[in-house]
Formats: C-alpha cells, structure tokens, sequence
C-alpha cells in the first residue's frame, strides 16, 4: 500500500498545443474570440466616440470613413457601441456559465458518486428542468424578478445547472469503474477525495468543450432576452438591446441591425468552432475517427 | 413494448404534476394582485374584498392550486382578465396560428436536413461536404430573430413579395395565411435545420463506418442503396433525439419570432400576458407547452423503438 494510485498520465501541455494549432477549427475560433474579447477589453480605455454622447445631427448616419459602421438614431457611433455592447454579452455568458459549473458539476459527481436514489432524484429533476422550453422560463424568471442584466444572467445560468449536471455525471460514471480508481478506493480515500484529485481532471476535457459550447449559447440568449426588452437596459448597451432599438427604424436604416447581428454570428461561430476544434484535439476517440 | 410505454407515459404524468406544481408555486411569488389589477387603484376594499372573493382569491393555497390543476383537466382554464374571455378560448385562437407556423418551420428544417446531412457524409471530407458544413457552422451561429430581421428587410420591405408582419386570419382563405407564414417559418427553421444537418452528418459518419456497411457494399450493392436503406434507418436514433429537442427550442422560438412579425400566435399571447401581469393566461399556455414537449419526448422514444427492433425486443 505503499505505492499511491495515480490517474493515468494526462496528455503533456506541449503535445496538446501542437495538436491544438494545427487543428483549423480551433485557430480560427481561438483567434475570433481573442479578437472579441480584446475588442471589449479596449473598450474600457478606447472607443472611436464616445457612446455617452448624443449628437442627433449625426443621426442614422450610413457607414463612412469617420463611422465605419454608421450611427444609430441619437447619433451615436455604432462601432463604439458594438465594442461596449460586447462586455455585457461576453459578461452575461461567462457568468451564467461559471453558474452552471458551480452548480452542475458538484451535483453531477455528487450524483455519480452515490448513485442509488440521490442519483435518480437529481435525474428526475433534470429531466424536469428540460421539460421547461429554457428561453420561456428565461422569460419568466425576468418578469418575475424585473428585467435587467443581472436577472438575464440567473435566468440563462439555471439552465446551464442540468446540462453541466448531466455532462459531469457521464464522464464520472464512465470512471468510477476504472481500475485506478477502485485502487484510489481501497486506500481508504473518500469519495470527495477521489472526486477531486481523479474524477474532476479526466473530465475536465469534456466539461471545457461543454463550456465554449454553453458560452456561445449564452450569448445567443442574452441577444434574445435583450431583444425582447428583458436584458440589458439603457443606459447599458448590449448587441440584443441594439437590435431591439434598431427593429423599428430599419426599414430606412437597415446598418442598425446588421452590424450587432454580425457581431453576435461572428462571435458564436468563433467559439462554436473554438468548441469543436478543442473537442478533436481533447477527445482521442473522434482525433481517430477523422 | 407496452410495459415501455406504460412507463414512459407514468414518467411523463409525474413530470407534469410536477411541472404543474412548479408553475402554480412561481405565479403565487410573483409580486401584483389580480383583483387590485381588475379594479384599478382607486377601488374601495369592499369592492376589492368582493372581487377576492368571487374568483376565489381567499382560499388557501392548497385549495386553489386543486381546483386550478383540476379545472385544466377538464379544459378549464380559468378566464384571463385582461381579455374577458375563457383562457381556453383565447388558447383555441392563437393556437390555429402558431400550430401551423411549428408544423411548417418543422417540416422545412427537416426536409433541408436531413438530405444536406446525408450529403455531406458521402462526400466527407471533399468540397460539397466543406460547403456544406461550413453553411451550418454559420447557420447555427444566426440568432433566428436577426434572421428574421433581414428577411423582412429583404423580401418584404425591399422585394415586396410577402407582408412584412401581422396575420389576416385563415378566413379570407389559406393562401393568404399561409403567405403571411412564410417568412417566420423560414426564419424558425433555417439555425435548426443547420443544427439538424450538423446531427445527420455526424451520424451518418459513425454508422458508415461499421462492419455491415462494408459488407453490402463487398456484395455490390448500389452505393446509393447502401446510404438510403442500411445506413440511414441505423443513424435515425440521434437524428431523432435531436428532433425532439428541437420541437421544445421552435415552441420556445414562436415567442420571439411572432413578435418580430406581429403575429397573434401563442408566443405573443404568453409574452404579452406576462408583461400584463395576467398570470392566468401565462400558467395556462406554460401547462400547455409543457405538455406538448413531454408527449413529443414519449412520441421520441415510441420513434425509438419503431426504427430500432433491438430496442423493441428489450422492453
């Protein structure tokens, strides 16, 4: 008993990022939402304008060299705005996903590692949450609470609490099996234990791709909810919100809608393909398979 | 296959009680008070007390939340203040707009799926299976209701071809319904029609890679023939889990997409009837939807077993 279990060997940081960079869906998502999240980053030192300021002779300006996307009906520069815009969607996401882990993970191993009724009662319970179509629950829950971003963020991170739940027990029960883990057992080391020195790191590939999956869905929400009028209200700006002040002057300006929903679809494509390119190089299975 | 079933139904009615409980339990928080909201500010309470009374507001809880399941049992579901009429009724009426609109959007997302699904798994790995792929990576990124957006500007306001929003009912005929349905079903099925497509190549790809694959084809059946009649029926499982999926997220999808074209479907009335507080309504179209995605969910796993003799032969 001398000798302590160990998990089999993780992959070496140097062989993934050799795999990672030569793996074109995840360059090019990995580089889109660098750009994106610099582009937000900036935005807390630098805009093109300043979004604060109204100027409605330089309102629904159409794209130019001094507004490379236009401006919206107070005049405002819609480049600038897509900068800021894309702290608070980048924010709700990441928050909401971070909801998702905190609670789903714990709660999917807990459920791995118990099995028997506690494991079925947490199922049952997911199942029910899925019963619920999410964006009508996320609808709700800001109806009840007010709308606004923060209420956005718990309404689109409960959802992630059945998913990451669901991700977390599946890899956990494919281990718990496993021969080093039975070892692990026998020196008497706890279920916690165990779960946080063996199950947590081999799953933490699966619950990664999830995430960047879960991120760009977030996103996507946030737009949806903003759109409605329920997320971020004025005077924070969000790409939804700009989409919800760009619907009904459209017809004569239509550069009010099309550059937020650009910025969305590029920033969703990037991670999905960031997603994807980390699933090749993360799971051996599929690498073998292409 | 009838103990499955069995089952699963006695699965699907505790999900419901369940679900029922949940809805009545988030409406009975939720800050406003119907009768305050009938009457006005300026109601005398009497007259508030009275009003309380007659709807059987002064019940406890329990009592309430009996007769509110148990109404919706036998089709009463209560009546909405806002719009003076049987909540029923008001269901009845948007549900001939937004049924159709689901069923079409369903129908197109999956006659565009499945076949460019198929497509870009025989071609894995050359130009229609790159184009193909990466069409659906972009289709899956389009928020729908930017989309629909766009099609409205396109088509509506810009080529005049289709109403940009609003439905004229199904009385004047079906035709000009059905024109009015076009865009937001295009709109409701093209990002899950791109997710689909994703689901079908994918499938398709494990499934040809198996044993039986290469034997039918080693005794010289028709390539063609092969992807049709072996592979297909074998990668149908996740094409429909998916599907299933899917019914929820385009239910879901109607709320944003009949407000950006004004039409008075279900979404529409759930959404507004939230933002009038009428919580009636709301309980009403959730218990409504609710259902439908867990007999969808049943009607999933009937599918199961309908394409899959193994799985029937378990049961």
């Amino acid at each position: 008993m001398s000798t302590e279990p160990t998990s089999p060997p993780v992959e070496g940081a140097a062989h993934f990022v050799r795999a990672a960079f030569s793996n074109v869906s995840f360059v090019t998502g990995f580089a889109t939402t660098v750009l994106i999240a610099a582009m937000a980053l900036v935005s807390f030192m630098w805009t093109p304008y300043d979004i604060t300021l109204i100027s409605i002779a330089d309102k629904q300006l159409t794209p130019s060299v001094q507004h490379l996307f236009g401006t919206d009906h107070f005049g405002r520069d819609i480049l600038s705005m897509i900068m800021v815009g894309a702290r608070n969607s980048i924010a709700v996401a990441f928050v909401a996903v971070g909801i998702g882990i905190g609670v789903g993970v714990p709660l999917g191993c807990w459920a791995a590692a118990r099995g028997g009724w506690i494991d079925e009662v947490l199922m049952r319970f997911n199942d029910l949450v899925f019963a619920f179509p999410a964006l009508l629950s996320a609808i709700m829950i800001t109806a009840i609470f007010g709308p606004g971003a923060v209420n956005a963020i718990i309404a689109i991170g409960i959802f992630n609490v059945p998913v990451f739940a669901r991700v977390a027990r599946a890899g956990a029960m494919a281990l718990w099996p496993r021969e080093y883990i039975l070892a692990a057992r026998a020196s008497g080391k706890s279920a916690t234990l165990i779960t946080i020195e063996h199950i947590l790191p081999n799953i933490a590939s699966i619950l990664l791709v999830q995430a960047t999956i879960q991120f760009a869905l977030g996103i996507l929400a946030e737009a949806g909810l903003s759109y409605l009028g329920l997320g971020a209200q004025p005077p924070m700006t969000s790409w939804g919100r700009m989409l919800f002040d760009a619907q009904t002057r459209m017809m004569g300006a239509p550069h009010l809608a099309i550059f937020p929903g650009l910025a969305i679809v590029v920033t969703v494509l990037g991670l999905n393909l960031l997603g994807d390119g980390l699933r090749d190089v993360l799971d051996p299975r599929l690498r073998r398979a292409r | 296959m009838t103990l499955f079933l069995l089952k699963r139904i006695a699965i699907g009615l505790v999900t419901l009680l369940v679900a029922s409980m949940i809805v009545f339990s988030v409406m009975e928080i939720l800050p406003g008070d119907p009768a305050r909201l009938m009457l006005g500010m300026n109601a005398t309470p009497e007259a508030l007390d009275a009003l309380r009374e007659q709807m059987g507001l002064n019940a406890p809880v329990v009592e309430r939340y009996i007769s509110w399941a148990g109404g919706m049992l036998t089709g009463d579901f209560g009546r909405s203040f806002t719009y003076r009429a049987p909540v029923i009724d008001l269901i009845a009426e948007r549900a001939v707009v937004s049924v159709p609109l689901a069923l079409i959007a369903l129908t197109l997302s999956t006659a565009i799926a499945i076949p460019v699904g198929i497509f870009a798994a025989a071609r894995r790995g050359k130009l229609g299976d790159t184009v193909s792929m990466g069409t659906a990576q972009i289709g899956v990124a389009i928020p729908n209701f930017w989309f629909a957006l766009l099609l409205i500007y396109v088509f509506a306001v810009w080529l005049r071809l289709v109403p940009a929003g609003g439905f004229p009912g199904w009385s004047g005929g079906v035709w000009p319904g059905l024109k009015a349905l076009i865009l937001p079903s295009i709109a409701l099925a093209l990002p899950q029609a791109a997710i689909l497509a994703r689901v079908t190549r994918s499938a398709m790809l494990e499934v040809l890679g198996e044993d039986y694959i290469r034997t039918a084809r080693a005794k010289g059946m028709p390539r063609r023939k092969v992807l049709w009649r072996h592979a297909l029926r074998n990668a149908m499982i996740p094409v429909l889990t998916i599907l299933g999926l899917q019914f929820a997220f385009l239910l879901a999808g109607t709320i944003i997409i009949e407000n950006v074209f004004y039409i008075p479907g279900l979404g529409r009335l759930v959404f507004q009837a939230i933002t009038q507080r009428d919580l009636i309504v709301v309980e009403g179209v959730i218990m409504l939807l609710v259902a439908s995605v867990i007999l969808v969910n049943i009607l999933v796993d009937v599918a199961y077993a309908l394409v899959d003799p193994r799985l029937r032969a378990r049961s």
